[in-house]
């Protein structure tokens, strides 16, 4: 062979040395990637990109792989239906009946509520529209819990919305593309989520360690947390609105506080992802973002606001003026010259 | 030195056909599908070739496939990029260390040794995650992975076992 005719052709490396450098570099490798990992703020760079093509290729495979799956469960639960619906009919009317007693009270608490807000003056949160996903894939290990929806920035989708099913909450989206989102489950060991004791209001940081149940950190107070206690979102930091229902509290074989999701008990495969855009939706962007900022207005030197300037003080009585903005002089004020100081006489130096 | 009834071996064969087929079998496992409120399990088939891969001959080629193979789970997964790539390294080294010792052992120590390759690639991936993360892994997640991952031995067995007649001359 042509290259065997070469100044190298004789030089022959032992295949194992060969194999333990290719190892190395390919270690290398991998290291640097592990330590160039961002992934929630990266979305417009090669690496996001990357995350996004990968995700957008995977949706229809996954989709086509879970399907069958789908296709059963809808099967078993109308089969299910089918055989136990007297029981079922039986159940749903004693829900029924005992719902239509928790209806008056909530219509009672909502006219107290809108009564108490009209009152205060209480300015609300807006309503939050949301977009409906289907998931198709979905990750369980211990190093990374995320699940794959098939709807993205074309429904409205960003990095950070926060994801629900009927239940309570499920995670968040940290990756977005046309037609898919990426969304961190609170149990992926990456999750932080500031939550709340609905009892106590007491606050504590809801951390995912890749199993089940996600752990309570930095709870404080005395006695914040019982057994059973439902944990909702703070609202802490607009990362996630107020209020939405996350699990009940129960404490671990380690020790630790944790929350059994309520999320667990719902289906696996629809999600509900909020548009929520921080608490910036509050303030109208188009005022916060003109730029004619309103004139600077100076204090009126003669209108003190300690009040009027003792006569003692001055030699003469004055009254204490009010100066408004209309009736203030417009012209600029002359610029004075300070006057010089004497030096002190001799006797007073004394 | 006559090759006799040998074949060279055929890098699709050893290396491109196990690498299609974890990725199709990851795919697979990923669906969301629950049944009496129980996940699917979620093995980590990628450890089979990196186990299989060392063992067969080393290789310039296999710890790449390995890293892409492992690149591919973080990206599919939504973990940190490197992560396994790097962890299935760790394991993939581990082995090619320490294939003089497995070559010629019944398939029960066999069995043994894939369990033990499969424990140093979940900790190596309970670490570099403990130091991406700066938190805990749960250690029963990790364990019911190492478990799942470490019943897919035949798998590595009939890979290893379909390259017993190639060719010889690295062994």
């Amino acid at each position: 062979m042509v290259f065997r005719e070469g100044p190298l052709g004789d030089l022959k490396v032992p295949l194992t040395w060969t194999a333990a450098v290719a190892l190395i570099v390919a270690a290398v490798i991998a290291v640097a990637f592990l330590l160039a990992d961002r992934r929630e703020t990266l979305q417009d760079h090669a690496y996001g990109v990357t995350r996004q093509t990968v995700d957008v290729v995977a949706k229809p495979v996954s989709g086509a792989i879970a399907a069958p799956g789908r296709w059963t469960g809808l099967g078993v639960d109308f089969f299910r239906g089918y055989l136990f619906t007297a029981s079922e009919n039986r159940r749903l009317k004693a829900e029924l009946s005992e719902m239509r007693q928790w209806r008056d009270r909530a219509l009672a608490l909502q006219d107290t509520n809108d009564r108490y807000k009209a009152l205060l003056g209480l300015r609300t949160d807006p309503p939050i529209p949301m977009a409906s996903a289907r998931v198709v894939s979905d990750s369980r290990g211990p190093f990374a819990n995320t699940r794959l929806a098939d709807v993205g920035s074309e429904k409205g989708v960003v990095v950070g919305n926060p994801v629900l099913n009927e239940r309570g909450l499920v995670g968040r989206v940290v990756g977005v593309s046309t037609t898919t989102s990426r969304v961190l489950l609170l149990t992926d060991i990456a999750s932080r989520t500031p939550v709340m004791i609905d009892r106590t209001n007491a606050r504590a940081i809801l951390t995912g360690d890749g199993g089940p149940n996600p752990k309570l950190e930095y709870l404080r107070g005395v006695d914040p947390i019982q057994q059973g206690d439902r944990v909702v979102t703070s609202g802490d930091g607009g990362v996630v609105p107020r209020g939405l229902p996350v699990g009940a509290a129960v404490k671990g074989l380690d020790g630790r506080w944790r929350v059994v999701l309520f999320a667990d008990d719902a289906a696996i495969d629809f999600v509900r992802i909020l548009l929520f855009k921080d608490f910036a939706q509050l303030a109208d962007e188009k005022q916060l973002l003109t730029r004619s900022l309103p004139p600077v207005t100076t204090e009126d030197p003669q209108a003190s606001i300690l009040g009027p300037v003792p006569a003692a003080r001055t030699g003469a009585p004055s009254k204490p003026v009010a100066i408004r903005p209309a009736d203030a002089p417009q012209t600029s004020p002359k610029p004075t010259l300070p006057k010089p100081v004497p030096p002190p006489a001799p006797e007073a130096a004394r | 030195m006559s090759l006799g009834g040998a074949r060279p071996l055929n890098p699709f064969r050893w290396l491109g056909g196990p690498l299609l087929a974890c990725v199709i079998a990851t795919m697979l496992f990923s669906a969301p599908i629950r049944v009496w409120g129980l996940h699917l399990p979620e093995p980590v088939f990628a450890v089979v070739p990196a186990f299989a891969w060392a063992l067969i001959r080393p290789s310039i080629l296999a710890p790449f496939a390995i890293l892409l193979l492992g690149l591919f789970l973080d990206l599919f997964w939504g973990g940190p990029t490197g992560l396994w790539g790097l962890s299935l390294l760790v394991a993939y080294a581990t082995v090619l260390a320490a294939r003089n010792m497995m070559t010629g052992q019944s398939r029960a120590m066999m069995w043994v040794w894939f369990a033990g390759v499969t424990a140093v690639a979940m900790a190596a991936g309970f670490l570099f995650s403990m130091l991406d993360s700066l938190a805990t892994p749960s250690l029963i997640g990790v364990f019911w992975q190492f478990l799942a991952t470490a019943l897919l031995f035949p798998f590595a067995h009939r890979l290893v076992d379909r390259s017993d007649d190639a060719d010889v001359r690295f062994r």
